[in-house]
């Protein structure tokens, strides 16, 4: 028996390393910054216009930061919640089990790509093709970069929605069909209602995805935080900053090196508020229907 | 049937049947911009990357001038991080999801452990970066650097620290997944063994394990494919960009392909992003043999289970 217990335990404390994990990033992320937060008042950080940390003297408003990525996260959405909602309705209704079988794997290799991947493939190909369009855009804009995150959260919101579409009970469909609805209009009244709270958790998972993404919008946004609503012009969102920061020189201890904890922190919160709403939203419907 | 015929016909029906075939068609176009995305990425590569693909990118050290660049000590980093990555992954996820399987009572302590693997899931890449730079990098820089183990000349900034920083990322990832493989065992598997009095961790070590063995295998191929790919908190903890020698311990500094990929991107000049697309090539087959691998194993798991 004392072998049974010892298995259990080993097994029990590396279930334990994802709870250190979590205090880990919670502790790391919050004395840093508090010790940030000492030095900068949080009314600066939270309410100030201009991020220009290298700067004399230093400016740590995070506003700048945060249209950034927001920006990013909007125009991304634009892109993959409308066409990755089809693409799983598709999947889900209309596409045979042969066609899903084919297309499946399309949307896992597109999601399995890099995210450094996504950025190059920003510069060297969409940024380019939207010069043709848009002659005066700079190399490095928001417009680029929210096209290729859209691209990059296309296949999330598409499978998730899948799932969540195919969830609701074909009676619900079979009923509508009986009245006399078309197949569509059974999708927009029924199908897309019925399953609007995983669909909704698929919209918001991958518009956490796109906030926290990092490679690809560092390559193709530049590094020039501004507050705008603009995306011909060239922006930087928050874990672009972090990026930026930790290729160049920023010993321990110093202000510059609590700003990336800082801004850090933000990042985490807003991702962490999103993904919980996002989970709720799914065990509502699995609920409903389970 | 006549009368179906004049009901179609009528205006009012015309619309709705024209909106019906509208809709579909846009369904249809949503999946194929997500084919075209993929074979544009995929053109877009090949054509920037394969000029330059040869066995001398692939053997040489990275160099200012772009031509005489290559991916040798990015290629070596890069399985230096997997070798490790895996060391570590591998004995941790597959212990937990049997903890959390086989072992955990249903209680409070286990939906916590269980809700919070659900959310570290979806915490930000470069979030985990932050978290290894302050812990292994900094407070963990006598053991990361190797000093404590007699090494000199070397910093925490190190392939264990990445390794470390990279395993806690692909934990929650692997530990779903091989829960997963451990669900898809029959019950019956278990409930034969106790039978035969065999206690709760014989019957995983003997029955379970080896019917969810492959199951396992691809959940681990994917978390470290996952991790092949990752660049953004190597970056974080101080990987370097510019590495002209290939790493003899764990302890020594280290590039990735993913950053050197990322180093010739940013650079402006289109030689570096030739350099860039043929890294890329070179990262999308690895991963591509890793998924295969990952496939195969999942077949094998299917069959194994009479799936």
């Amino acid at each position: 028996m004392w072998r049974e217990r010892v298995v259990r335990a080993i097994t029990f404390l590396c279930a334990l390393v994802s709870i250190g994990t979590t205090l880990g990033i919670i502790y790391v992320l919050v004395s840093e910054s508090v010790q940030f937060f000492a030095e900068v008042s949080p009314f600066e950080f939270f309410g100030g216009t201009r991020w220009a940390p290298r700067f004399s003297p230093p400016q740590f408003g995070v506003l700048p930061l945060l249209n950034g990525t927001l920006l990013v996260a909007v125009g991304a959405g634009a892109v993959s919640i409308p066409l990755g909602l089809l693409a799983g309705v598709y999947l889900s209704e209309y596409a045979s089990r042969r066609t899903r079988n084919l297309l499946k794997p399309i949307l896992e290799l597109l999601a399995g790509v890099p995210t450094v991947v996504y950025g190059f493939f920003a510069i060297t190909f969409i940024t380019p093709l939207l010069q043709r369009v848009f002659p005066d855009l700079p190399i490095f804009n928001a417009l680029s970069a929210a096209v290729v995150v859209g691209v990059m959260t296309f296949p999330i919101v598409a499978s998730l929605s899948e799932d969540a579409l195919s969830a609701v009970p074909r009676e619900l469909r079979e009923g509508g069909m009986a009245m006399g609805a078309t197949r569509g209009e059974v999708i927009r009244r029924i199908v897309i209602p019925g399953a609007l709270s995983g669909v909704m958790s698929a919209f918001l998972l991958a518009l956490s995805r796109a906030v926290g993404e990092t490679m690809a919008v560092t390559l193709a946004a530049g590094a020039d935080p501004k507050v705008t609503l603009s995306f011909f012009t060239s922006i930087q969102t928050m874990s672009a900053y972090i990026v930026q920061a930790s290729l160049g020189d920023t010993p321990h201890g110093t202000i510059e090196y609590q700003t990336i904890f800082a801004v850090g922190l933000t990042l985490f919160v807003i991702t962490l508020a999103m993904n919980f709403i996002a989970a709720k939203l799914v065990g509502r419907y699995r609920q409903r229907y389970a | 049937m006549p009368e179906a015929t004049t009901a179609i016909t009528a205006p009012r029906d015309l619309r709705r049947v024209l909106y019906e075939r509208l809709f579909m068609l846009a369904c249809l176009l949503a999946i194929i911009f997500g084919i075209l995305a993929l074979l544009a990425l995929i053109y877009g590569i090949l054509r920037d990357g394969l000029t330059r693909l040869d066995w001398e990118f692939i053997t040489s050290f990275p160099s200012r001038r772009a031509s005489s660049a290559g991916i040798y000590s990015a290629l070596a980093g890069t399985l230096w991080m997997m070798a490790l990555v895996a060391l570590f992954t591998v004995p941790i996820g597959v212990l937990s999801a049997i903890y959390l399987e086989e072992f955990a009572p249903k209680n409070r302590l286990t939906s916590l452990i269980q809700v919070n693997i659900a959310n570290l899931a979806g915490v930000p890449s470069i979030v985990y970066g932050l978290l290894g730079l302050a812990i292994f990098v900094r407070m963990l820089e006598p053991i990361t650097s190797g000093q404590a183990f007699g090494f000199a000349n070397t910093s925490g900034r190190s392939i264990l620290s990445g390794s470390l920083t990279m395993s806690l990322l692909i934990l929650p990832m692997v530990i779903t997944a091989c829960q997963e493989a451990l669900r898809a065992v029959p019950q019956s598997h278990r409930h034969a063994a106790l039978a035969l009095g065999s206690t709760c961790w014989e019957a995983v070590r003997h029955q379970v394990l080896p019917a969810a063995l492959p199951g396992m295998l691809t959940s681990v191929i994917l978390g470290l494919s996952r991790a092949i790919g990752e660049t953004a908190p190597l970056i974080t903890i101080g990987a370097l960009t510019y590495v002209a020698f290939v790493p003899r311990s764990p302890f020594d500094g280290f590039t990735v392909l993913p950053i050197q990929i990322f180093n010739w991107a940013s650079r402006p000049q289109a030689p570096f992003h030739e350099n860039a697309a043929a890294g890329i090539i070179v990262l999308m087959v690895v991963l591509l043999l890793f998924n295969s691998a990952a496939i195969a194993f999942r077949v094998i798991a299917r069959r194994r289970l009479g799936m």
